[in-house]
């Protein structure tokens, strides 16, 4: 047994219990709402040409929610999430990063995913369930995925993709490539067992893992103060033996700075990082939720002060590196696409009946194909019954 | 008696619970001040504080680990996991923890004050994990009793039983029925027991069989079947563990036949459990085989939801097909 821990410790004889709250955790910030840089601030790499790739993404991601959630209520979309007040967090973790870098989300970052270039088609696709969407209409409105982009299909049931990362990052270190995996969770998800064994997997097995916490304040209607009495989830990265930062997560240049940093360090070392950005969840959990039930609009209020994109924009406008007319014709162009683009996706066909018995395994086996031909029999006696498939069974 | 739908059937089976005793305590994620993503327990902490109805920090497994050991030390807790879908987490905690406690201490410790409440089931578009039907698992573990309602009525009663019965109780609420099922509901206390089946329809020529939102389609084919002149016997288990082996063993005595429906995929599922029994209690009076319409077996879909359900035409065909075989 390795006892050297215990020999750093200083050896008292009066009890000395450690305060719950005594480890100190700063937190960076880098760009102030007006768009002035703080004093002293160390910039991340960052020119203008990136930075403008950073500002259309987030333009696109406030543009998409908007008209989806718009969508919802039309009742032409089933389901959304928007990531509204928090889009930093997903846009500036991605940037930081390599394209050959593996994301594993949550949910709520669907603002990695258009840094990389997933295209709107492919976004309206899986939204609206239909045959050309990737993951096969099989999933609930966004949850993407894309092997050629890097990002693992989201999965439901929170948490799940923490450990995974952890082995996921460990198999890079194994074949020895130029990348990392980031893993974005909830503080809420941040409770469950897999986010500590994911972290201590990932310190004790030393694999090259971003742990990017999104700390916004809620877990649906949980607020964090009863999600947990430590000190945010900063505190717990410590305890794995995990370095770990705090970070203003609408600080697009604060992310950007953390990620870049821990990449680089998760790299080199071949350890884990945790990052957590505080942040806000300016809109509702999903268009099933009300949030008039347990917050007040002058909360909301306050957190609307900090946009990360208006942020973002007033640096960009003080940079010169960027206009109003510009920003106008972006937002119009952006809001045409994204309507088009829903009458498109929505006009397409549901997937075929075949895809039901299809990926459950390699290869369907005998029973499934069975059931796949009791099926299409009976469909053929009721079409009118299963409308979507009738018509194109052979 | 009150118009109510099977949400408010249950707060209400909850509000006289926790009136009755106060060391039952409801708990779970977002169960607090809000009530519940579903508002199941909505103004129970208004009205019995927060130290009796509160929001759990989001771990499965803490929230039922939680609750195993405040039943172990006598208080009636009644742990909330906000879909059935999100259960698995807390596999440990119920299939090796409540399940087993009592056995392997010989009755020196029991969790028999643990009620598990949880919503199931698919048809609202909700996908692989807002729409499985998870009892088959939890039927499979001795030790465990496992409940689901068909309507308002019969929530309020089961539930107040579930809760009450000194075994660990799983009660498995069929979601999609929480507002869309409405009916006549006592506002006073009453009880229905655990391990009953109830006959529903009496009928002659075959019997349906089904639990929960099942029931609905099964109640559907047979209307369609009585256009054919075809009589069915329609039974809701409700109990899924321990269940009623008699009444289902009765009626098929007389039917000598027997169509079982469930949400869940066909194989390993429970209908399989009580087609393989049947058979072997009721061989003789058997004029056809025993059908299982259920699921597919395949994770739940999104896109081809209604092709992937046992709808009420598929039991319809069933039903055709027993009588004619
Ligand atoms: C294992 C599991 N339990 C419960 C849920 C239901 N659920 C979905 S999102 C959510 C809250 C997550 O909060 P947080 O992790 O803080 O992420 P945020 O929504 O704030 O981005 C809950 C409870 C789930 N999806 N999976
Ligand atoms: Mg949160």
């Amino acid at each position: 047994m390795n006892t050297d821990v215990y020999k750093e410790s200083p050896v008292v004889h009066q009890p000395a219990f450690i305060d719950g709250h005594s480890v100190e955790i700063p937190i960076l910030k880098v760009l102030q709402q007006d768009g002035t840089v703080y004093e002293g601030a160390e910039l991340p790499e960052i020119d203008q040409e990136s930075a403008t790739k950073i500002y259309k993404t987030l333009a696109f991601h406030r543009v998409l929610d908007e008209r989806m959630v718009a969508s919802q209520r039309q009742g032409r979309l089933s389901f959304y999430m928007t990531a509204l007040g928090e889009e930093a967090a997903s846009v500036g973790g991605a940037a930081g990063l390599k394209p050959q870098d593996m994301i594993m989300a949550q949910y709520r970052e669907q603002g990695a995913l258009m840094y990389r270039g997933f295209s709107l088609e492919n976004f309206m696709n899986q939204m609206f369930s239909n045959e050309k969407d990737l993951g096969k209409g099989r999933q609930m409105p966004i949850h993407y995925g894309s092997r050629e982009l890097n990002y693992m299909t989201i999965s439901s049931p929170l948490a799940t993709q923490i450990p995974q990362a952890t082995g996921y990052a460990y198999g890079q270190k194994l074949q020895g490539l130029d990348a990392v995996t980031i893993c974005y969770f909830g503080e809420g998800a941040a409770s469950e067992g897999d986010f500590h064994a994911g972290l201590n997997m990932a310190a004790v097995h030393r694999a090259p893992v971003i742990f990017f916490c999104r700390n916004n304040g809620y877990a649906i209607s949980t607020p964090a103060d009863e999600q947990y009495a430590g000190n945010g989830i900063a505190s717990r990265g410590v305890g794995y033996g995990i370095k770990t930062i705090r970070i203003d997560g609408n600080d697009i240049l604060a992310v950007l700075k953390a990620t870049q940093d821990a990449r680089t360090y998760a790299l080199a070392e071949n350890k884990p990082v945790l990052i957590e950005a505080m942040s806000y969840r300016l809109g509702a959990h999903s268009t099933s939720d009300d949030p008039s039930g347990y917050r007040t609009r002058e909360e909301e209020a306050k957190w609307q002060a900090h946009d990360p994109i208006l942020r973002m924009k007033n640096w960009m406008l003080a940079n010169k590196w960027w206009d109003e007319a510009q920003e106008t014709t972006l937002f119009d162009k952006l809001r045409e696409e994204v309507l088009a683009a829903v009458k498109v996706a929505e006009k397409i066909d549901k997937p075929p009946v075949e895809d039901l018995i299809t990926d459950v395994y390699d290869e369907p086996p005998t029973l499934l194909k069975a059931q796949l031909a009791e099926l299409k029999v009976h469909i053929k006696k009721y079409p009118e019954a299963y409308p979507f498939t009738a018509g194109r069974i052979k | 008696m009150a118009q109510m739908n099977l949400l408010h059937a249950i707060n209400n089976a909850l509000d006289i619970a926790m009136t009755e005793n106060e060391r039952a305590v409801c708990f779970g994620e977002d169960v607090g001040h809000f009530g519940g993503v579903f508002r199941a327990t909505s103004g129970l902490q208004e009205k019995f504080g927060k130290l009796r109805c509160f929001n759990t920090p989001l771990v499965e497994q803490g929230v039922i680990g939680f609750a195993n050991g405040l039943a172990a030390q006598g208080s009636v807790p009644i742990a909330e996991i906000q879909f059935a879908d999100y259960i698995f987490p807390a596999f440990d905690q119920i299939v090796n923890e409540s399940a087993k406690f009592r056995y392997r201490s010989g009755n020196e410790f029991d969790v028999g004050n643990l009620t598990i409440r949880t919503p199931y089931g698919g048809g609202i578009a909700g996908g692989l994990y807002h729409s499985q039907s998870p009892e088959a698992y939890f039927a499979h573990t001795p030790g465990l009793k496992v409940v689901v309602p068909r309507n308002p009525y019969q929530a309020k009663g089961l539930l107040l039983a579930s809760i009450r019965d000194k075994n660990p109780v799983i009660f498995f609420e069929p979601k999609r029925l929480y507002r869309a099922s409405v009916g006549e509901v006592p506002l006073e206390d009453y009880q229905l027991p655990l391990g009953k089946a109830e006959i529903v329809t009496p009928g002659s020529d075959i019997t349906l069989l089904a639990w929960g939102a099942q029931m609905e389609i099964i109640e559907k084919a047979a209307e369609m079947a009585a256009a054919d002149g075809i009589s069915c016997e329609i039974i809701d288990l409700r109990t899924i563990l321990p269940w009623d082996i008699e009444t289902v063993v009765n009626s098929v005595t007389k039917t000598g036949r027997l169509v079982v429906s469930q949400e869940a995929p066909l194989t390993a599922g429970f209908a399989s459990e009580i087609a393989a029994t049947i058979q072997k209690e009721c061989f003789l009076h058997l004029e056809s085989p025993i059908a299982r319409i259920c699921g597919m077996d395949t994770p739940y879909p999104l896109s081809l939801e209604k092709e992937y359900v046992a709808d009420h035409l598929k039991v319809y065909e069933a039903i055709k097909h027993s009588i004619n075989y």
